[in-house]
């Protein structure tokens, strides 16, 4: 089949199998919905494998296909387009696989739920909205992926809509990815109205052209306005990306159930913000504003986002944190212009953060929906297969030499440190001590999860909803469509950087793509100094990150392993650091005092005073209430005495004998 | 001519007097009988006026038939006629004040200078002898006015169909035959064939 | 010398004694119904001046069709009076205000 037919199939088949089993779910019923869902996006998986086979060896060129054309309007032209270069390749892999691999979790995860079918539709959506994203080559469906995956995200972390929480932290989502967007559309908008075009190859052709041009937003103040548009392209990623301050909504988004903290948290739609960013590296290169504000942004990110990870008692929050947190890091790369390291870290971040999701909810579920990690314990014995995938996940994550996540983290650091943009210093310390942050959480986590005594009890007669420490029955290992894709998904977490970081990162791969400036290429820069991955990863005992990985991983066996109580004495030595910490440099409740309840005041005033107040009871009521009124009057006219109507009659027509006399 | 004038005043004075009549006296028969006497001055009047087919119109359609029909429901409704004179000194000064000004506003128009006076409207030559008012009328009431002139008798059909609607009552308990049910009945209905043997007579 | 306005005079002052009549008998159904006729005699009276004094016969064949249409209207307000009697036994108008509003 054509080339055309393939890149519009690789949408398209999650889209009908997110229809069929959604729409037609009483037809084909539970197994129906699963088989037709994972079907359509193993299909999608292997097509999207199949294109970057042929961009690897068989030279395929970069595509940009024009699909159709929805309307032109003014003479802007608004399509559907898909351009297909390595960027988008990567990210189309990577999204089909992971999203393969959480369909097939999914059926194990979700099998006693009720919404089962819906939530095979909804992540069959979403993984049509991430790939329209990802292929757009037009900032018009760009932002219809953006929308459509934020939509999707609010279903489902309002999955299970009879909790009040989950309905909130819905709500949270949405609208905090609203502000953001808000800032998205406003880049967008000013895209139009400077190039008059939305189509990226137009867009960055003519890019610079528009340097030096100003722009007065505030009288007095003049701003460039590639400043402007990059800035308010990158609040959109702020808000999808999660990077403080729009970052409140990514914990609360752990109210949905697991398969979608890993799918959509961890993997996909958060790095939708980093994708656009490094696809508008045209765009980016010509501000150096704009990006050190995006540095220092994801540097801030980073290390407050490990801290407050460090004080968490659900597992998944932990997380959560560690999302944020490296979304940070992948922002402070896109701000010194190492687009292709930010890119790197993605995928393997994608692989590492989803497996270790999936194995999170595996412990979740074999202890019957316990997420605090002060109840578990001891979990190795009964879970060998998610232990050994949590430790390849977090060893990912911290950054031990070979494995993936290392090679894609210390690029980052390395080219945060041949930086010399402003605000590259405090980056530098923000990921350096991000480092033995993350170390330091990550042990914490593996250690209260699987290693120590159990801290929960087994009791057989305890009903189906038993206290927090009380379990039911012995947890036993999870089924094999729950451990297979954690099987899976750790082959790539160990392997995938030691293959690909050369030709990725300093190889081109990605530079039919992104457009770097020669002089703040700094991974170019890095790489002078890259001799291959084995020399890399050796390299790598003589370097700072190493050893603050290794003094993390110290600590925390320090405390855990050996003097647990030591954990709650530093508690109560800093009570005001702890419960900074603990409340997320109260952050949330700030938001609630200067917006929301402000918000909310207007829109009670609006309610009740202007809507039920002036709309309903004084226009509407009361122009019903004066007829009444005026009705009740008039009628009392009709007396029903014929003589009084004659005497009427006979007034009005001495008075209208009295006007014509007159006249 | 005097005589003309003369006898105009007479019969208008008769007139007037006998629609005072009308409206001032008690007794109801006594108002339908003034306002035969108005209707028989307004006769006179028009006979003056050259229109002698309407002045005998007035005379039989009008007295001979309504005001006798007015007679009759006057005199056949057994009428209480107390209460009803009771508000008339209360309204005589209301009444009178709307009779002059309308009286006032028409009057003005009237007289307004020249608008009908001899020079505006001079009165035309009498007719000559052999003149018939009434062949005239006719000649145009059967050419001009056909239509309108059976568009009257319809009104006057459906006039006397609502009358006699209106005040139709049935007497209860009445037998009464209904063809149209009768001409719908079967003989099965009515008459039942039976198969017998014969059986001797009782008691022979 | 009797002119058009002698007679149109007559027909004002006829009508407006029917209206005084009208004012000063609102109980008397059947008096009531007399001062309407009394109202058309003068209508009547002026269409016949005038066919007189500008020889125009159109006039007179109005007043027919007036006298027609009043003659029918009289039968049927009779006949509604005679049927509001027999049920209510009074012609008094101040007690017949059911189509009150």
């Amino acid at each position: 089949m054509s080339l055309k037919t393939i890149l519009v199939l690789i949408p398209l088949l999650p889209l009908a199998a997110a229809a069929v089993a959604g729409l037609f779910r009483n037809q084909v019923g539970r197994a129906g919905s699963h088989w037709v869902a994972i079907l359509g996006v193993a299909a999608s998986f292997f097509l999207s494998a199949w294109v970057l086979y042929m961009q690897m060896f068989d030279n395929l060129a970069p595509q940009n296909l024009s699909i159709y054309t929805w309307m032109v309007s003014d003479g802007i032209r608004f399509e559907i387009g898909f351009l297909i270069d390595h960027l988008s390749v990567l990210m189309m892999t990577v999204v089909t696989f992971v999203s393969l691999m959480v369909h097939i979790y999914t059926v194990g995860y979700m099998a006693e739920d009720p919404g089962y079918q819906r939530f095979f539709s909804y992540i069959a959506l979403f993984t049509f909205s991430m790939l329209m994203l990802v292929m757009s080559n037009n900032f018009l469906q760009l932002f219809f992926g953006w929308e459509a995956v934020g939509l999707v995200s609010y279903l489902l972390i309002g999955f299970w809509f009879k909790r009040e929480s989950a309905i909130a932290a819905g709500l949270k989502a949405f609208l905090v990815n609203r502000v953001g967007d808000f800032g998205f559309l406003l880049g967008i908008a000013a895209v139009l109205y400077c190039f008059g075009t939305l189509d990226y190859s137009s867009v960055f052709g003519q890019a610079d052209s528009i340097v030096g041009k100003t722009v007065s937003i505030l009288p007095g103040f003049e701003w460039q306005w590639i400043t402007v548009i990059c800035v308010c392209l990158f609040i959109g990623a702020m808000g999808k990306s999660a990077q403080a301050p729009l970052h409140v909504w990514l914990p609360d988004s752990m109210e949905g159930p697991t398969p979608i903290s890993a799918l959509i948290h961890a993997a996909t739609m958060v790095t939708a913000g980093i994708f656009m960013v490094a696809r508008m590296s045209p765009l980016f290169e010509l501000s150096d504003a704009a990006l050190s504000f995006v540095m220092l942004i994801g540097a801030v990110t980073a290390l407050s986002m490990g801290l407050v990870g460090l004080v968490q008692n659900d597992i998944k929050r932990v997380i959560a944190y560690s999302t944020l947190s490296q979304l940070g890091y992948m922002t402070v790369a896109l701000g010194v212009s190492a687009y292709s390291a930010a890119i790197f870290h993605l995928m393997t971040h994608a692989f590492f953060k989803a497996l270790l999701f999936l194995c999170a909810g595996s412990v979740i579920i074999a202890l019957h929906h316990q997420q605090d990690m002060r109840f578990m314990g001891g979990l190795r014995k009964q879970m060998p297969i998610t232990w050994i995938t949590a430790w390849i996940g977090t060893l990912a994550l911290i950054g031990f030499p070979f494995f993936s996540g290392f090679y894609s983290k210390d690029g980052i650091i390395e080219a945060v440190h041949e930086s010399s943009r402003f605000g590259a210093d405090v980056a530098y310390w923000a990921v350096l001590i991000g480092v033995l942050i993350t170390s330091f959480y990550s042990f914490r986590l593996l250690y209260l999860t699987f290693h120590g005594q159990p801290r929960y009890k087994v009791d057989v007669g305890a009903g189906d909803h038993p206290p927090d420490g009380i379990v039911q029955h012995v947890p036993h290992e999870s089924p094999l469509v729950v451990t297979i894709p954690l099987i899976l998904l750790a082959i790539p977490s160990v392997i995938i950087g030691y293959l690909t970081i050369e030709p990725v990162l300093f190889g081109g791969w990605l530079s039919d793509a992104i457009a770097v400036m020669p002089q703040n290429d700094t991974v170019a820069a890095v790489g002078e100094h890259f001799h291959g991955p084995v020399a890399m990863a050796t390299h790598a005992l003589k370097t700072a990150p190493f050893w603050l990985m290794i003094a993390g991983f110290a600590l925390a066996t320090f405390i855990y392993q050996f003097r647990p109580a030591l954990a709650d004495q530093l508690q109560q030595k800093m009570p005001r650091l702890h419960r900074l910490l603990e409340n997320k440099f109260f952050i949330d409740e700030l938001y609630q005092k200067a917006f929301i309840s402000r918000t909310v005041n207007i829109g009670n005033f609006l309610w009740k005073k202007a809507d039920a107040g002036l709309i309903d009871d004084v226009l509407v009521n009361g122009s019903a209430r004066l007829v009444g009124n005026l009705a009740g009057r008039v009628r009392l006219w009709q007396s029903g005495y014929l003589f009084q109507y004659a005497f009427a009659m006979i007034v009005g027509l001495i008075g209208m004998i009295a006007i014509w006399v007159m006249w | 001519m005097p005589i003309y004038e003369i006898v105009f005043y007479a019969f208008s004075l008769v007139m007037l007097g006998g629609a005072v009549m009308v409206i001032t006296v008690r007794n109801p028969v006594y108002a339908a009988l003034s306002l035969v006497l108005t209707f028989f001055s307004a006769s006179a009047i028009w006979m003056l006026l050259e229109v002698e087919f309407l002045a005998i119109i007035l005379i039989l359609v009008y007295v001979g038939a309504v005001m006798v029909l007015f007679l009759f429901v006057v005199m056949m409704l057994d009428i209480n006629v107390d209460p009803l004179k009771e508000g008339f000194i209360r309204y005589l000064p209301a009444g009178i004040v709307v009779a002059l000004l309308m009286a006032g506003e028409l009057l003005v128009v009237i007289w307004s200078k020249g608008r009908f006076e001899a020079g505006a409207y001079p009165l035309p030559a009498p007719h000559p002898a052999g003149y018939s008012n009434t062949k005239a009328v006719g000649e145009l009431l059967f050419t001009n006015y056909l239509l309108a002139f059976e568009v009257a008798g319809v009104v006057l059909l459906v006039a006397i169909i609502a009358a006699v609607a209106l005040t139709l009552r049935h007497r209860s308990g009445g037998h009464r035959q209904n063809p149209a049910l009768q001409v719908r009945v079967m003989s099965d209905e009515r008459v039942r064939l039976v198969k017998m043997k014969p059986e001797p007579r009782q008691g022979s | 010398m009797l002119t058009l306005t002698h007679f149109l005079t007559l027909g004002a002052m006829l009508f407006s004694l029917s209206v005084a009549g009208i004012f000063l008998n609102r109980k008397n159904v059947i008096i009531l119904l007399m001062c309407i006729e009394l109202m058309l005699l003068a209508v009547n009276m002026n269409f016949v001046a005038f066919s007189r004094f500008l020889s125009n016969l159109d006039g007179q064949v109005f007043v027919f069709f007036i006298l027609t249409v009043a003659a029918a209207e009289a039968a049927i307000g009779l006949a509604i009076l005679v049927v509001l009697f027999r049920n209510r036994q009074t012609i008094n108008v101040t007690e017949l205000d059911d189509l009150k509003g």
